[in-house]
């Protein structure tokens, strides 16, 4: 019983990252791959490591382990990613043909590298027209 | 609120040394049994918050693997499959939540889900910037995301 169920989180970890690598080679922009990337490595890094936690489940250290590694994980995957992202948006980095609504143009003043919220005029970020 | 958490803490722990296995199915056994005493001893004291947040926790914690495990079944799908479905863009995305702490959780969720990526907060911190990868309808997905993340999120955290 417990065998199956390490399979299972074994494999659907390991098919995760799997699809995480294929989805570098074959999104058409930046965002997109860091998109796919970020979300599938934290959950297929996440379910091994989990799956590694049931197989020794007597062994108090792994199963420690194994939890602290996944808790880090996730507090910290999203915050590369926001950098990561940010970034590459600010320094201009071309999106896809295919992108429907971009609210963000213009939204950066590039001097101060602040961002409005578009919510109060009143504000000293600059608003072009575009 | 954080005294009764301690207290369950300390039961569970009491548990674990009675019963002499230290694992972690058991720690959690512990917590429940915990986790009962505690909500049947409360039960005529005014400070029931503790306990309606504990199964709120569990609710959202399904919540996010459902919804986690949802989305990476439609990227994936698309990643897979020869034809690209995807309509991406940068959604503004007006929050309703306040502190550091709130802001972070919330943007911590919304990165983890596939297919949404923050990329930035405002200076006047009232507006996520939401990179989305299946944007049919801009209201609806703020809908979407105010009913389900958000307001399961301040509920638990407020």
């Amino acid at each position: 019983m417990i065998d199956i169920l390490i399979g299972t989180l074994c494999t659907i970890g390991a098919v995760a990252i799997l699809i995480a690598a294929i989805g570098i080679l074959r999104m058409p922009d930046f965002y997109l791959r860091l998109s796919v990337t970020v979300k599938a490595a934290t959950l297929g890094g996440g379910l091994l490591l989990l799956s590694a936690a049931f197989y020794f489940p007597e062994e108090v250290s792994v199963t420690t382990k194994a939890v602290a590694i996944i808790f880090f994980l996730t507090l910290t995957a999203p915050v590369a990613a926001h950098l990561i992202g940010r970034t590459a948006y600010f320094i201009g980095t071309e999106k896809w043909k295919g992108t429907i609504r971009d609210d963000l143009a213009g939204m950066y003043d590039k001097e101060t590298h602040q961002l409005g919220s578009g919510d109060n005029e009143g504000d000293n970020i600059s608003h072009p027209s575009s | 609120m954080v005294k009764q958490f301690l207290m369950n803490l300390l039961l569970a722990f009491t548990w674990v040394a009675l019963t002499g296995v230290l694992s972690y199915s058991n720690f959690l056994f512990g917590f429940a049994v915990g986790f009962l005493l505690l909500w049947l001893m409360n039960r005529n004291e005014s400070d029931h918050r503790y306990f309606t947040r504990v199964p709120k926790i569990i609710g959202f914690f399904l919540y996010f693997l459902y919804e986690m495990i949802r989305a990476n079944i439609q990227v994936a799908y698309d990643v897979i499959t020869p034809k690209f479905f995807m309509k991406p863009g940068i959604v503004k995305y007006p929050m309703n939540a306040k502190s550091d702490f709130e802001i972070n959780l919330l943007s911590t969720v919304i990165s983890l889900t596939p297919g949404t990526l923050i990329l930035d907060v405002s200076e006047d911190r009232k507006v996520l910037y939401i990179h989305v990868m299946y944007l049919r309808d801009k209201d609806q997905f703020i809908q979407q995301i105010k009913d389900g993340f958000e307001r399961r999120l301040l509920e638990i955290i407020r």
